[in-house]
């Protein structure tokens, strides 16, 4: 009896899997063997947006789609490819969405990447003149 | 009957707030002290009829009234008790109405308990929070009537977001509210203040319990919040940097950074305009916060309402607010000095380049979170801004403040000299620099910010407790002991985020039961899976039991659970708590040859960052009892002055 509500609870914990009707990606939930690959491939896989959820990183995510796309990640590095080179390709597929990184080199998100810079001198600007004041009145 | 008595009691504190305002401000207008002695029963009143509104909420959810439509679309019958409770603000129409209710009562309460403010700016104050108050009542009553009934009566309601039943995220919301209520408290001072140009010590003192207060609250709302992300959502994360994460955020970074230039501000009279911006700013941050929040303009996990019209009633109020504050203060910024002047290196000068580091910091998180909304709206484009760009752009600067936050107290007020600093802060210095010369050694792969951060964090732990140096300990103020938890809770913390994002070991198995999983030094034994009844869900549990070492073995039971209801699936992770770090045991899929995906995490240290917020709120909660005592005494003495004159 319990393995049939097992069984039955398998079934209805498992509609996703049912969906795509395809066998899951073989990477998907598989470490590599080399730690240092994992570790890399690991480091990837966070900075990655899952395209199917509200946001998530394809590695905290249990939708099918982050599940290929983890295998994906796992196999090029496992291939010999950089991370940078997996990155670049999927921002190729999917666009700037898909990772959490914004690049500098981009025309629309190099203003975030000066963004520090400029409100730091800003910051420094606005106490350097009170101070100055200061010394001006003694 | 109930949902019509709450309704009208709505309207009734409505009005009132409406006579609160009306009563100020032409008060002020024609300088009449009759209008000033009204005021104080009128915003009592008010307080006590939008009570008696939710308190009727609250018992309509109790007794899962299904003829009221927010109770159908948030609640069920066989709902545990507890988020029956919860459920009266698990929602967008009640959480507003909770929002007015702690706004009402606060005012209520500066009505009651304000005495060393100057009565007119008292009246100012009150007014301005009415104004605020009108804004939330005419959203509930216009847009978002939370006791609107439903007609046919439906059989049994809803249901609630499965993932909102769980004991801490029934309290992270009113948390979060009330640090935001008490913010709009601190804001409401200020505007009092610049109307009637009384802007002082006095001034700063009043305010300072309520930015205090709320401080306390938002910096335990977001470790609650944090802790049950990591162990709800089952993917082991603390802080994702997710909008509605940066939304509470954001308005924390703001009340930090008033909290320490107030203190300046009541102790040496000086940063007053800086105080009144940071006021606003904080005030906004709530806001906008609420905003995100409520509008559905992010579709994250925490956006449940998605209601355009809403959103732009709520950026409408935005607008107004925001808007209004910041023309009251260009037009006053002008006739307030700035106060007494002070050096470079003294501790208003460490205060200020912590209000300008939180203030960098707060516009970078400010920026990353709306820049991908601005981009879109702009070109279309749809863009991700994330953990690596957080982590790189705010993380150096966070450390600086950390260091910042270790000197300061050691700084003499007015002027100081930077070689008696060092002097006193030899020992924390050498502390982290044997701390970094070890971790160079003997830890390979740590981030630089991570291996920068553990080492900072030692030296900070010790220097934190400087200020209690050669003091007598008894008769050292309680706010110092506050400071001393508070800067120590940081540094735990610390301790806590780099430790887990250095240290962490992860390993996914496909396991069956009679399977054995090893990570660091545990050994966990998959011995079986069972299904499971709840009182409104279904779930698959596996029941595994871990051993550290040679110790004790422990049952675990992490499970999967179907909420009928809703038809959604959590993922209840199993967590077994160690003083040296958490274990983290999440079930996955099964496939279909019997094996179950398995999601194993050893953690070191990582519950050192909650126990270090919670420090931190300690600190906050130590500091305001010092306060009010002080401020207590203080009266105390003037009045038996008074008298005997």
């Amino acid at each position: 009896m319990k393995r049939v509500l097992v069984f039955l609870l398998v079934c209805l914990a498992a509609p996703a899997a049912a969906q795509t009707g395809l066998p899951p990606a073989p990477y998907a939930d598989r470490q590599l063997d080399d730690p240092q690959q994992e570790a890399a491939a690991r480091d990837l896989m966070e900075e990655l947006r899952c395209l199917k959820c509200q946001s998530q990183s394809i590695a905290d995510s249990n939708a099918p789609m982050a599940g290929d796309m983890r295998s994906q990640v796992r196999e090029r590095i496992a291939a010999g490819e950089t991370p940078e080179e997996v990155r670049s390709w999927l921002i190729e597929r999917y666009g700037n969405w898909v990772s959490y990184d914004p690049p500098i080199s981009s025309a629309v998100t190099w203003p975030l990447w000066i963004a520090p810079i400029i409100l730091l001198l800003a910051a420094l600007w606005l106490a350097r003149g009170r101070f100055r004041k200061y010394r001006g009145e003694q | 009957m109930i949902a019509e008595t709450g309704l009208i009691a709505l309207w009734l504190a409505a009005a009132l707030a409406l006579l609160q305002f009306a009563l100020g401000a032409i008060g002020l207008r024609m300088g009449r002290d009759d209008y000033y002695a009204a005021i104080r029963p009128v915003a009592v009143a008010q307080g006590l009829f939008v009570s008696l509104s939710f308190l009727l909420l609250i018992w309509l959810f109790l007794r899962s009234d299904m003829s009221v439509k927010l109770v159908v679309m948030n609640s069920a019958s066989v709902k545990p008790l507890l988020y029956k409770f919860a459920g009266t603000w698990g929602n967008h129409e009640g959480s507003m109405l909770l929002w007015v209710t702690v706004m009402g009562l606060a005012g209520a309460f500066i009505a009651l308990f304000e005495r060393s403010l100057r009565t007119s700016t008292l009246v100012a104050t009150l007014a301005a929070q009415a104004f605020i108050s009108l804004g939330f009542y005419a959203f509930l009553l216009v847009s978002s009537n939370p006791f609107e009934r439903m007609f046919p009566v439906p059989a049994d309601g809803q249901g609630l977001n499965p993932l909102l039943q769980d004991p801490g995220l029934a309290f992270h919301p009113p948390t979060l509210y009330f640090g935001y209520v008490g913010l709009s408290v601190a804001f409401s001072f200020a505007v009092g203040a610049m109307i009637t140009r009384d802007v002082g010590a006095a001034f700063a003192k009043a305010m300072r319990p309520w930015v205090l207060g709320a401080w306390i609250f938002l910096t335990l709302g977001i470790t609650a919040g944090s802790y049950w992300a990591y162990y709800e959502l089952g993917w082991g994360g603390w802080w994702f940097w997710d909008p509605v994460e940066n939304a509470s955020l954001m308005p924390w970074l703001a009340a930090t950074a008033l909290l320490h230039s107030v203190t300046v501000l009541a102790t040496r009279d000086s940063l007053r305009a800086w105080t009144l911006m940071l006021a606003v700013v904080a005030f906004s941050m709530s806001m906008i916060g609420t905003f995100l929040v409520r509008s559905g303009i992010l579709t994250s996990v925490h956006a449940f309402a998605v209601d355009p019209e809403r959103g732009s009633f709520i950026l409408a109020l935005l607008a107004l607010y925001i808007g209004g504050a910041m023309a009251l203060f260009a037009l006053r910024v002008g006739t307030v000095k700035e106060g007494k002047r002070f050096e470079l290196v003294s501790r208003e000068g460490a205060l200020v380049a912590n209000n300008l580091l939180l203030s960098v910091i707060l516009a970078l998180v400010f920026i990353g979170t709306l820049y991908p909304l601005l981009v879109e709206a702009v070109t279309g484009d749809k863009l991700s801004v994330g953990p690596p760009y957080f982590n790189l752009a705010t993380g150096p600067l966070a450390l600086l403040l950390v260091a910042v936050m270790a000197a300061g107290p050691l700084l003499r007020w007015r002027r100081d000299n930077a070689k008696a600093l060092l002097n006193r802060i030899s020992i924390p210095i050498l502390l982290t620099a044997a701390t970094l010369f070890v971790l160079v050694l003997f830890t390979t792969g740590m981030s630089i910010l991570a291996l920068l951060g553990l080492a900072l964090a030692v030296g900070v732990a010790i220097a934190s407790f400087a200020p209690l140096w050669k003091r007598n300990l008894r008769r050292t103020p309680l706010h110092i002991y506050g400071m001393v938890f508070a800067h120590f809770g940081i540094a735990v913390a610390l301790v806590g985020m780099a430790c887990e994002s250095s240290f962490t070991e992860e390993k996914l198995v496909a396991a069956k039961p009679g399977d054995e999983i090893v990570v660091n030094n545990w050994r966990l034994q998959f011995e079986a899976i069972e299904p499971m009844a709840g009182p409104n869900w279904t779930a698959l549990e596996s029941r595994m039991t871990a051993q550290y070492g040679d110790g004790v073995i422990h049952e675990i039971t992490p499970q999967n659970r179907m909420f009928a209801a809703a038809q959604t699936q959590t993922s209840e992770a199993a967590l077994l708590t160690r003083w040296n770090g958490q274990l983290y045991v999440v079930l996955g899929e099964g496939d279909s040859e019997g094996r179950w995906q398995i999601r194993v995490w050893w953690k070191p240290f990582v519950t050192l960052i909650w126990f270090g917020g919670i420090l931190v709120a300690l600190g906050g909660f130590l500091a305001m009892i010092g306060r009010l005592q002080r401020g207590y005494k203080q009266r105390k003495q003037r009045e038996y002055a008074e008298m005997m004159l």
